[in-house]
């Protein structure tokens, strides 16, 4: 406080002095709070939410409608034509005049009309209008001035066929051996419902007879023709032994002969009763066509459906999409060989990187004595997960596919060559280059979770008189479990979404066989795989049919981030137990 | 030429006139101008049975040396104090006497220490052999992250026990030892963790004696601990009394006059004074000891 005596002498610097103390004052300044910096941060944090929300809202919204069955628009143009199908897109645009002068006569003045009124702007939607092998196309835009009537027909079916894309138009005969019955619609869907299932049953025995049964005979001629090229190597063409190889190829072939001729009559059979069933539908241009009931995967009738239904049809689609295989290049169908592969791939990854790079990080730790060398190692690995990722690509195709597997196919693949065997790209080829690159991951997660581990617990285990291998694997490796399993899953969550080193060595479009089946000897490294990241890129730039392809991207895409999700929500509740145990209530 | 069995005897008595009122400081001023200042240590303990002995033992952390010849011994069934100001090397001889200091590459030591007259600092000894011989309290307690019945009988487990009836006979005869078992027999399998502060201070009693050293090394055992626990320990130490030989560093000179039976008064790294408790308590030869105790220092 001022002395009452200074005060009249110098009335005026007290106020003016007291607010500028306030001003400096450090509680009160915004620099020195640091209040700015708050805003900007929130702002920044507000900025990636919204940017992370945006990407799930749109992969959910747009991933996750496109098995929703919708209804079928049948429409009239004012040229007289006829089209139905699908609405998968509704946008504003401004149409030139060359459009609307297109239209017949009579049209174009109303058109011109209704144009004029809204401004120049007029609604076009984009129609799947199917019908590929009737029309040559699959989707139509329909501007709304071409539009003379439009309705929802009660029977138009949507037909999911296992070519030649999706068809759409009214049933009015299902035939069978050549003789139509049942006349009116509703009939002819009850009858197709009758003997759909049946149908597709033998449809399905027989492309697994295709598969299986006559895969097994051509395997057994296969290994026939190996054995043969392998004494053909070893002894020479001349040799009596080639002579005799010769003969038991021959035996086996005619063995083999009557074995196929066997498995082709029941697939002929199977054929032959399928091919006594077929649905007689009219577009809705009025043009017919008849389609084997074999070959249709899926039917309903869009515009009866209730809310019931149409779920019914949503889940059993995405059931098709995560259990069938892919038909229509991708574009149609399932991916389930795509999720197997990756999930496979994932799996061999870890099972070498997991290891390779627990064991580095604990020598790295534990035992290396810390100097330039161990710095220089340490940098090194994390300059490792800096390299791009298609230089692992390039690495694992150039070393191992065309070296050692060149190798291995020259040691013990002989017969076989020139067709490569683990010489070119395949699943264990993928899964070791994924490793290498997910190698620095695990380092770096390993080494963390190893320091975090207390001295005193080290200490005290040394005091007890426990050997330093004792210590790590009773002390160390337990109480650091969980941050390595972090680095594990997190490892194992790039290698799943990568997609560019892959496609070098091993990610193909499509698979012909599982890399795991029933044929001994089970597990087949060599084989290449499909791939969800792939997939996701197949479908979105190679696909041809690319309107109905876009949609799958995003479903897939939807897919991937639920897997990764997935593995990191297990990391998430794997740790949060092993933390439970290892770290509770510490005082 | 000192005797090693008898280093009390190597040391010669202070001079008569050695304890004036400022001959603390310039005793404890010479110390720290490196002169070699000889430990004062009380003719009591050549009477003892030693299980532990340093002679001239010296380390050195890189540059730095951290004690200075050391020359001393730890009586048989008996519990040895040692005392000093913070940074004095209490807990380095501590360290040392188990080899823990081995697990600091820059350490470097002179002299010996001998365990009931092996040499503990032999190139020959495996030093994985002596720790078992020895239990080794921390400041901190640090259970591991494993149950209690784990934690105790984790010294057999790692000698390879796998007899579960020896070890539960272990594990309860540690966990009575360190007066933990009536807390303690209803979770034995329960986390280590879950215990307070205090019980798993003494959790880490009954591990440290579950394999029956020779020593009990403890470095400031209750430092950590709030009164009732420390006073839980102190009665342990005493019900120990006798049956091991415990060799205990700690900062609180209460509890040094307490439960010890001798002293040790160390500086800068050098052990000025060693004696029996009451007589380093009430009635020191040193000054500088006298000063210390006192708190009119360190």
């Amino acid at each position: 406080m001022m002395p009452p005596a200074a005060a009249p002498r110098a009335p005026s610097p007290a106020p003016g002095g007291a607010s500028r103390r306030r001003l400096i004052k450090p509680g009160v300044s915004l620099t020195a709070q640091g209040e700015p910096v708050v805003w900007l941060m929130g702002g920044c944090l507000a900025l990636s939410l919204v940017m992370i929300l945006g990407l799930l809202a749109l992969v959910l919204w747009q991933g996750g409608g496109t098995f929703w069955p919708v209804p079928v628009a049948q429409m009239r143009t004012v040229d007289g034509a006829s089209l139905a199908g699908e609405v998968t897109r509704t946008e504003r645009y401004h149409p030139r005049p060359e459009e609307v002068d297109a239209l017949p006569p009579e049209a174009r003045q109303p058109a011109r009309a209704a144009l004029a009124a809204a401004g120049g702007v007029s609604i076009r939607r984009l129609v799947r209008t199917g019908n590929f092998d009737l029309t040559n196309t699959h989707f139509t835009w329909v501007s709304d001035f071409q539009i003379a009537q439009e309705s929802r027909p009660e029977w138009m079916l949507v037909i999911e066929r296992m070519a030649w894309g999706r068809f759409y138009g009214t049933p009015t005969a299902l035939v069978l051996d050549g003789k139509p019955g049942a006349q009116t619609p509703g009939q002819v869907w009850e009858r197709f419902q009758e003997y759909h299932g049946a149908a597709r049953r033998r449809w399905r025995e027989r492309r697994a007879l295709e598969l299986h049964a006559v895969g097994r005979v051509n395997r057994r001629l296969e290994a026939g023709r190996l054995e043969l090229r392998q004494v053909e190597l070893s002894h020479g063409r001349a040799s009596p032994a080639y002579a005799a190889q010769e003969a038991a190829l021959a035996r086996l072939q005619s063995g083999m002969d009557v074995e196929f001729a066997a498995l082709r009559g029941k697939i002929d059979a199977l054929n032959a009763e399928n091919k006594r069933y077929r649905l007689r539908v009219t577009a809705a241009d009025g043009r017919e066509q008849s389609i084997p009931l074999a070959d249709i995967v899926r039917a309903y009738p869009a515009n009866r459906l209730g809310p019931w239904q149409r779920l019914g049809v949503y889940l059993d689609r995405w059931w098709e999409f995560l259990s069938d295989e892919p038909r229509e290049a991708n574009s149609e169908g399932g991916v389930m060989p795509a999720i197997f592969g990756t999930v496979a791939m994932t799996l061999i990854m870890s099972l070498f990187v997991v290891p390779f790079g627990v064991l580095a990080a604990l020598y790295l730790r534990e035992y290396a004595k810390s100097g330039p060398m161990v710095s220089a190692v340490r940098v090194a690995i994390n300059n490792l997960a800096g390299v791009p990722s298609i230089v692992f690509g390039v690495f694992g195709l150039g070393f191992f596919s065309y070296i050692v597997g060149v190798g291995i196919d020259q040691l013990f693949f002989a017969p076989k060559l020139p067709t490569p065997t683990y010489g070119t790209g395949g699943l264990l080829w993928a899964a070791l280059t994924l490793a290498l690159l997910t190698l620095p991951v695990v380092i770096v997660a390993t080494e963390e979770a190893l320091a975090a581990v207390p001295n005193s617990m080290r200490e005290g285990s040394y005091a007890c008189g426990a050997s330093k291998w004792q210590t790590i694997e009773r002390i160390v490796l337990p109480r650091a479990l969980p941050g390595i399993i972090t680095g594990v899953i997190l490892a194992m969550a790039r290698g799943a979404g990568e997609v560019a080193p892959l496609m070098l060595v091993g990610a193909v479009k499509l698979a012909p066989e599982l890399p795991v089946d029933t044929v001994p000897p089970f597990l087949h490294l060599e084989r290449s795989f499909m791939h969800l990241g792939f997939h996701i890129f197949d479908l979105g730039f190679q696909s041809q049919n690319s309107e109905a392809a876009k949609p799958m991207v995003f479903t897939t895409t939807l897919l991937l981030i639920a897997i990764v999700a997935l593995l990191n929500l297990f990391a998430v509740w794997l740790r949060a137990r092993l933390r439970r145990r290892f770290t509770a209530h510490q005082f | 030429m000192p005797d090693p069995t008898h280093p009390a005897d190597a040391q010669r008595s202070p001079e008569p006139g050695s304890r004036h009122a400022d001959s603390g400081a310039r005793h404890l001023e010479a110390i720290a101008r490196g002169e070699r200042v000889v430990s004062d240590t009380h003719a009591e303990l050549a009477v003892e049975t030693a299980v532990l002995e340093t002679s001239a033992f010296q380390l050195w952390y890189g540059a730095a040396q951290a004690l200075h010849q050391i020359s001393m011994v730890v009586p048989e069934g008996k519990i040895t104090a040692l005392i000093g100001p913070s940074g004095c090397g209490k807990s380095t001889l501590l360290r040392s006497v188990n080899r823990m200091n081995d697990l600091i590459d820059s350490v470097r030591i002179a002299g010996d220490m001998r365990l009931r007259g092996e040499s503990i600092y032999d190139p020959r000894v495996n030093v994985i052999e002596l720790r078992k011989r020895m239990g080794m309290v921390f400041q901190k307690s640090n259970p591991f992250p494993m149950s209690i019945h784990e934690n105790v009988v984790y010294p057999l487990r790692i000698d390879g026990v796998r007899d579960r009836r020896v070890l539960e006979e272990v594990c309860e005869r540690s966990l009575r030892g360190a007066a933990l078992w009536d807390e303690a027999k209803d979770r034995l399998h329960q986390s280590a963790l879950g215990l307070s502060g205090g019980q798993q201070q003494r959790l880490c009693i009954a591990r440290a004696i579950a394999a029956e050293p020779e020593v009990l090394l403890m470095d400031e055992p209750c430092s950590a601990l709030d009164p009732i626990a420390t006073s839980k320990i102190e009665e342990l130490m005493e019900a120990l009394r006798g049956e091991y030989t415990i060799l205990i560093v700690t900062h609180n000179m209460q509890q040094a006059s307490r439960v010890s039976d001798y002293t040790a008064f160390m500086y800068l790294g050098r052990l000025v004074e060693y004696g029996p408790t009451d007589r380093i308590f009430t009635n020191p030869h040193l000054q500088a000891t006298q000063d210390y105790i006192t708190g009119r220092f360190g």
